[in-house]
């Protein structure tokens, strides 16, 4: 069972080790010809001011919130789905009460303007 | 113990014989969508470097190869680094579970599907940590918008493969092909087919590609997360982006076309289909999936960019909603084994 597996770590370690060799085949073949103004970070031109980790809007972190929520709910279908023919109606309608909860949960958010952009 | 290294050479063998078409690919791919985009715009495309343009690739990699491996001088010097090798790692490591045709496949899991979610989502760090590391005011917003996008798409594309699962009964992304077998109208595009148009979409939005390319919208904010990378290690984020579309297309293949079925099961007599033009091959798979690369040119070529807040207004109010709905009607269907498609098992 397990060893189905090992085929993916082999992949993973030779796809991370690809895009090592690459950056580092890319610093070592070539120049290295570095001045403040190459390395001062890109702006249009314009000398770079103020710091650029700034505060950013907080409907990032609200949609990020929300997308944990979902995720989550997802994460917890996958097994239902692949179930449902056999578990019938009973399973069928315990996962709908759940669904009924977050779906109300979303109304929530969309009447309270959680999701306007503008 | 020799068994076992024969056994772990054959294996990084296979997963070598995977990788490298794949890298192949990746580089046309760039070609083709210059060519296709040039010839929808009535002009050439890329035609100087080898007959009408074919060794184009070729010279674009060499060229970044000897280009310098710019680290600015604010960024957080490891994670800079780190966040190219993420993204690939992420769009390449999800390849270890497609199957290319019956049997066909490095590791035949059944989580096969779950695996892919996971992998797919991880492409996001490398997108955030590339953007927070750069210490560029547009790399920020770029690594802001594009994580946005992708995490909300993301639900979206996680509630489709929710719906295939239940018509499929099954993770396995083989057994999932098997479900579909029958007709080209058993395929799941027919009985799913709100789903198979969400998941093209939102597969587009996963990769960031034209029409929903505001992360990178060069209009706006110069090229967003990646505007400070150059040489190889913007390379390894392009190679990630367009591993990330071949993918999307072979998936969507597999899902909602009956991956390496043959489309003229059940229309012809039986005896016509079997053997190699007409009957289920990889040949068939390989002709789905180059459609759906083609769709993404092509749409790349004929729509407008989408705004930011039109986006999300899609994902979150428009998609969400209707794969809950198609959830609880497939469900529904599942339950009355509604025939042709859910009295199966």
């Amino acid at each position: 069972m397990l060893q189905n597996y090992l085929p993916i770590l082999v992949f993973i370690v030779i796809a991370l080790g690809m895009g090592t060799v690459m950056i580092l085949a890319g610093s070592i073949i070539g120049p290295r010809r570095p001045d403040a103004e190459k390395l001062s970070p890109y702006e249009c031109g314009f000398e770079a001011f103020e710091d650029s980790r700034m505060k950013f809007d907080v409907r990032y972190y609200l949609v990020a919130i929300l997308f944990i929520i979902f995720d989550l709910e997802i994460a917890f279908l996958f097994p239902w789905a692949v179930v449902l023919d056999e578990i019938g109606t009973f399973g069928f309608l315990a996962m709908m009460a759940f669904l009924a909860v977050l779906v109300i949960g979303f109304i929530y958010e969309w009447k309270k303007g959680a999701l306007e952009w503008e | 113990m020799i068994d076992s290294l024969v056994s772990l050479a054959w294996t990084v063998a296979k997963v070598l014989a995977i990788l490298v078409p794949l890298v192949l690919a990746v580089a046309w791919y760039t070609f083709a969508e210059r060519k296709v985009v040039g010839y929808i715009q009535v002009r050439m495309g890329p035609n100087r470097v080898g007959p009408r343009g074919w060794l184009q690739p070729i010279a674009d990699g060499i060229k970044l190869v000897l280009k310098e491996v710019i680290i600015p001088a604010g960024a957080n010097r490891f994670l800079f680094v780190l966040a190219p090798v993420i993204a690939l790692g992420a769009a390449l490591a999800a390849w270890a579970v497609v199957p290319f045709g019956e049997g066909l496949v490095l590791a035949d899991i059944n989580a096969g599907l779950l695996y892919i979610l996971a992998m797919t989502s991880v492409g996001v760090y490398g997108v955030i940590i590339a953007g927070w590391a750069s210490n560029s005011k547009y790399a920020l917003l770029g690594a802001m918008r594009s994580a946005a996008q992708i995490v909300a798409y993301e639900i979206a594309m996680g509630f489709a493969l929710v719906v295939v699962l239940m018509a499929a009964g099954s993770l396995n992304l083989g057994e999932i092909v098997n479900a579909q077998d029958g007709s080209i109208l058993n395929w799941f595009w027919l009985p799913l087919l709100p789903m198979f148009v969400v998941y093209i979409i939102a597969g587009i939005a996963e990769t960031n590609r034209a029409p929903f390319d505001v992360a990178e919208g060069e209009s706006e904010i110069v090229a967003g997360f990646h505007v400070e990378y150059s040489g190889m290690s913007f390379l390894v984020f392009f190679l990630a982006e367009y591993a990330n579309m071949i993918l999307i297309s072979l998936l969507i293949s597999i899902m909602f076309l009956g991956g390496w079925l043959s489309p003229f099961q059940g229309i012809f007599p039986d005896r016509f289909t079997e053997g190699f033009p007409l009957g289920p091959g990889p040949h068939w798979l390989l002709l789905k999936t180059l459609f759906f690369m083609f769709l993404y040119l092509w749409l790349r070529a004929t729509f407008p960019r989408y705004r930011y807040d039109q986006i999300m207004r899609l994902g979150w109010k428009v998609f969400i909603p209707l794969t809950i709905v198609w959830i609880v009607v497939v469900g529904v269907a599942i339950v009355l084994d509604v025939p042709p498609w859910f009295d199966g098992a």
